[in-house]
């Protein structure tokens, strides 16, 4: 008795383009993970910055700063910070392919994203880790509490 | 005692009114036109008169020039889909009286598809996407001699919504991700992989999760809700289509 070898499941004429990660299924996956993460990172930034304790009005450097310090707020504003310009920049390419028509107005608007997502991430994340929370020779009145004890 | 009196007057019913209507159309003639135009027309109708039956009444008796598709009438064959006031109708399912008449209708081809004259479309790229997610059912079982494949009741709800597609291609023609990229495979093809993959007797989800999988695949989605609001089978597309990125991601349908 012989045994037949079935034909491959998936056509031929699409085996050729097939290259490893399907990258628009990450794509999509990301957007969604992503999305459902930033919800609770932005509305618990917003929270803490605008609503608890003074409000609004707290809002200057010595406030920021004083985050910044904070590992706490570090990692979530890291996280934050790559996830939404990620997200963002991800957005802005779909955009991209669905409407740009020409093959060079498509190239140059995604490198153009690609460029300004990793510099803002780069600036970003540099911000966050090497920010110098009391900078010499700043009025006492504008920096934050601790800066006295220094 | 009251007795029933015949009245003898004859039931005259209420004259139901026929107003003027102004379609604008889109009009495409590739022998004499460079570029489409839009014409416009006065026609008498009544408020049960469909787009259709203004068409035809256009065509029937003032330009006999004006080309459209339609086969059945019925909203069953899917031959007159076209754009009414923005918004990809069935011409035979659109009644006048859900209309605004006060101001002219604009009719014109869908979108999306290569214009050949008038209201019709080249349909070539849609019915490739159709055929490229194979659409036929695969199976390598024979049922029992004399028998047939056997299915419960709620195996056959299970994809019992995209059975109702007519391959009209308003849906597609509505998705603005098929506007600018062709290669997209688009609601339709999608609502008809649907309806195989979710079929408990077809052996080819597989095959079919694999084609939709890629680049221009399910993917492209944007859950925009156009194809839903188009169907006029009332098929909900953009469920179907969450429904086929849900399969891919678990790998089996």
């Amino acid at each position: 008795m012989t045994s037949t070898i079935e034909a491959p499941r998936s056509p031929y004429t699409r085996s050729t383009k097939k290259s490893g990660v399907n990258w628009e299924k990450w794509g999509w996956i990301y957007m969604r993970v992503s999305g459902v993460v930033l919800v609770v990172l932005i509305f618990g930034h917003l929270f803490v910055n605008l609503m608890i304790g003074e409000g609004v009005s707290a809002l200057n450097f010595a406030f920021v700063a004083g985050k910044l310090t904070n590992p706490f707020w570090m990692v979530w504003d890291v996280i934050m910070l790559w996830l939404a310009l990620i997200h963002g920049g991800n957005g802005m390419r779909t955009l991209v392919n669905d409407y740009a028509t020409s093959r060079i107005s498509r190239g140059i608007l995604k490198v153009a994203i690609l460029v300004s997502v990793v510099a803002l991430i780069t600036l970003g994340t540099l911000v966050v880790f090497t920010f110098d929370p009391c900078p010499a020779g700043a009025p006492a009145d504008l920096v934050a509490s601790f800066c006295k004890s220094l | 005692m009251s007795t029933a009196t015949i009245d003898n007057k004859p039931v005259v019913p209420e004259e139901i009114k026929s107003f003027t209507v102004t379609l604008i159309i889109r009009r495409f003639n590739p022998e004499v036109d460079d570029e489409p135009h839009w014409q416009d027309f006065d026609v008498q109708l009544y408020p049960t008169d469909r787009v259709l039956d203004a068409l035809h009444k256009i065509k029937w008796e003032q330009d006999g020039s004006l080309t459209f598709r339609r086969s059945c009438a019925h909203g069953i064959c899917g031959s007159d889909a076209m754009r009414i006031n923005g918004r990809n109708r069935l011409a035979c399912k659109t009644l006048m009286k859900d209309l605004d008449v006060t101001k002219p209708i604009y009719v014109e081809a869908i979108k999306g598809l290569p214009l050949e004259k008038d209201l019709i479309v080249d349909m070539e790229p849609f019915f490739a996407s159709f055929k490229a997610i194979q659409p036929f059912m695969m199976n390598s079982v024979k049922p029992e001699k004399g028998k047939e494949r056997i299915q419960t009741v709620a195996q056959r709800a299970r994809f019992d919504d995209t059975t109702k597609c007519i391959l009209c291609a308003a849906c597609t023609s509505s998705c603005p991700v098929f506007w600018t990229d062709g290669q997209y495979f688009g609601p339709a093809a999608i609502v008809n992989a649907h309806r195989f993959i979710f079929d408990s007797r077809d052996d080819g989800a597989q095959v079919r999760l694999d084609i939709l999988n890629d680049k221009e695949g399910v993917w492209r989605c944007r859950t925009t809700f156009n194809c839903t609001d188009a169907c006029p089978r009332g098929i909900q597309v953009t469920q179907a289509i969450a429904e086929v990125k849900q399969a891919i991601m678990r790998g089996k349908a």
